[in-house]
């Protein structure tokens, strides 16, 4: 090295050295709380009232200005007709029998589902038949079905149940499936490693890992299922003289009682708000969120 | 009951500094060595072909050994690892485990690997560790969460024996897998690279941990590294194996290392002898 040359180079500086010893930090606090604000803008269901409030503000607005009962009640013209409803029990009965037709169609498909997946998880031939039967039913609207389920279980809650289960196994088994394809190879190494085998494993391995993948598949089948059953009434209406809310909306439409109408609409929406924000928020809070393996 | 079960200090054997170019020629006054693996080939499938990740490897590991596999990436040690737990048949040879053959994985032989999701994240720490025991039907749930709380104090985490995997920090993790493959008594403990992702001091650490936990309990470790620092302060013995496919090069004795001996002139030799013989080229051997 040359003379030249380190005259060129800028040589960073040498500097003394420090050392201090740190006294315990007391001046101002680590953690302090966020602002009140702050603190309530993090509650998710406050920012949900506030869309609905304001959904509903547009609603009865735009009422106001068309001023057509029959065309378009408004919010609180709606609300009026379901206290009503509310009151006399006829939709609370209605609610009662939809909701049990669903609840039957429901846990049936999701057993079906979960049998499927099973057999899918394990062996070649079950992942041949799942995706050959998921391609090929997956598409078919569950309604399309109802002709053919009227014609095999005849005008009863039979073929509700029918097309329900078809509604619900097909995305559920492709979400689930989906889910046990994405486990980890570590997690389920791990598993085996403690001599985990067969439904053992599935249970106690694959379905808690697939578990945010189950649960997406199962408020995807829950929607599925709850728009074919009021779908499904609305068309073929009252099995056996007790129909359910779809079949409220189509008689109260019939009767021009619009407000009715809107009111049954409404209870639709507030069940599937209501079985997403509350039933479904709870389970993942008590599973997925409390786990730590979705934000 | 207690993880002190073993008792009996064993101590492994510790042939006679052997000349560093002899091979390791079993004198007969050996024990039976617990684990035998006995020209061991093990291939695995790509889509395309078959590679062959290691050939005719010979090793013995024996009653509280710190056994370590080192070598660059290639060598075939994390798959010699998966072919000791069982998850992988090898193509010729055989491994025995206290003279019977390994079928398949089992709870006499415990994973510790590299990556965090090896815990279940929908279990606690404190049920993460039993799981193995009540898996494997050994203990009840009382039994079981009695010794998986004995475990999380040897690995120092009693006060986040209810916490969820997501909460802990990366070595805590690994200090739980440690604490449940410990609960469970394997006859030998297996790890994969398990301090590879943490962070240099937090290696420094858990390496310090391991040791004292081994001085303590005298379990049977066979531990993968590609660090050869690493392997010469956590093990008694190194396996040094050679890349594509993976073939045992040289076993060296480094009982006489910890961490205190980091900067010594043995210590550096030693690892300057590895280091010579991992990135030697063909035909121009050190």
């Amino acid at each position: 090295m040359t003379a030249h040359a380190t005259a060129e180079r800028t040589v960073p500086p040498i500097r003394p050295e420090i050392d201090r010893v740190l006294p315990p930090f007391v001046e101002a606090p680590v953690t302090r709380a966020l602002p009140l604000g702050a603190r309530l803008w993090r509650q998710g269901w406050l920012r949900k009232a506030l869309i609905l409030a304001i959904l509903a503000a547009v609603w009865e607005g735009l009422a106001w200005s068309k001023d057509n009962d029959l065309l378009l009640p408004g919010f609180t013209a709606t609300l009026s007709a379901l206290a009503g409803g509310l009151a006399d029990g006829e939709l609370i009965e209605r609610v009662r029998v939809s909701l049990a037709v669903l609840a039957q169609g429901y846990a049936i498909g999701a057993l079906l589902a979960f049998g499927l997946t099973t057999i899918a998880v394990s062996t070649q031939f079950g992942r041949d038949l799942l995706s050959t039967l998921t391609a090929m039913f997956n598409p078919l609207p569950a309604i399309a079905l109802l002709p053919l389920a009227l014609l095999w279980f005849g005008l009863g809650n039979g073929s509700l149940v029918f097309v329900l289960v078809h509604a619900v196994l097909w995305p559920l088994a492709l979400n689930t499936f989906a889910g046990f394809q994405g486990v980890p190879e570590t997690l389920r190494m791990a598993g085996r490693n403690y001599g985990l085998t067969g439904l053992a494993y599935v249970w106690q391995i694959l379905i808690p890992a697939a578990l945010p993948a189950i649960l997406s598949g199962l408020k995807i089948g829950w929607a599925f299922a709850w728009r074919t059953l009021i779908a499904a009434e609305l068309v073929f209406g009252a099995a056996s003289g007790k129909g359910g809310l779809g079949w409220f909306i189509y008689q109260n439409r019939n009767e021009l009682y619009t407000d009715r109408v809107f009111a049954g609409l409404l209870v639709v929406i507030l069940i599937g708000l209501f079985v997403e924000n509350v039933v479904f928020a709870t389970l993942e809070r008590v599973t997925v969120r409390r786990w730590g393996v979705v934000r | 009951m207690t993880l002190l079960e073993t008792g009996v200090r064993a101590v492994p054997p510790e042939p006679e500094t052997a000349a560093w170019s002899g091979p390791a020629t079993a004198s007969p006054t050996l024990p039976d060595p617990l684990m035998r693996i006995a020209g061991v080939s093990l291939e695995y499938r790509t889509p395309a072909r078959v590679v062959r990740a290691a050939h005719r490897i010979d090793l013995d590991v024996y009653e509280a050994d710190r056994f370590v596999l080192l070598g660059p990436s290639g060598c075939g040690k994390s798959t010699l690892l998966k072919a000791i737990a069982g998850f992988i048949p090898p193509v010729e040879g055989e491994i025995t485990l206290g003279g019977a053959p390994v079928r398949g994985p089992g709870p006499d032989r415990i994973v510790v690997f590299q990556e965090f999701d090896q815990l279940p994240p929908w279990k606690t720490v404190l049920q993460n560790v039993a799981f193995p025991l009540r898996a494997s039907r050994r203990l009840g749930l009382r039994e079981a969460t009695e010794r998986a709380r004995h475990a999380i104090d040897k690995v120092g985490l009693t006060s986040f024996a209810d916490s969820y995997p997501h909460q802990l920090s990366g070595g805590m993790k690994q200090r739980v897998a440690i604490a449940r493959a410990l609960a469970m008594q394997p006859r030998v403990l297996l790890m994969d690279e398990p301090f590879a992702a943490l962070d240099a001091l937090t290696r420094r650490r858990m390496q310090e941990e391991l040791l004292d936990l081994w001085d303590e309990i005298r379990f049977t470790l066979l531990f993968v590294t590609h660090s050869i620092e690493e392997a010469l302060v956590v093990g008694n013995r190194v396996a040094l194996l050679s890349p594509h496919p993976g073939r045992v090069r040289s076993e060296i004795n480094s009982h006489a290392f910890d961490l205190t001996s980091l900067g010594s002139l043995d210590f550096q030799a030693a690892a300057r002898r590895l280091h010579e013989r991992l990135f030697e080229t063909d035909g121009s051997a050190a």
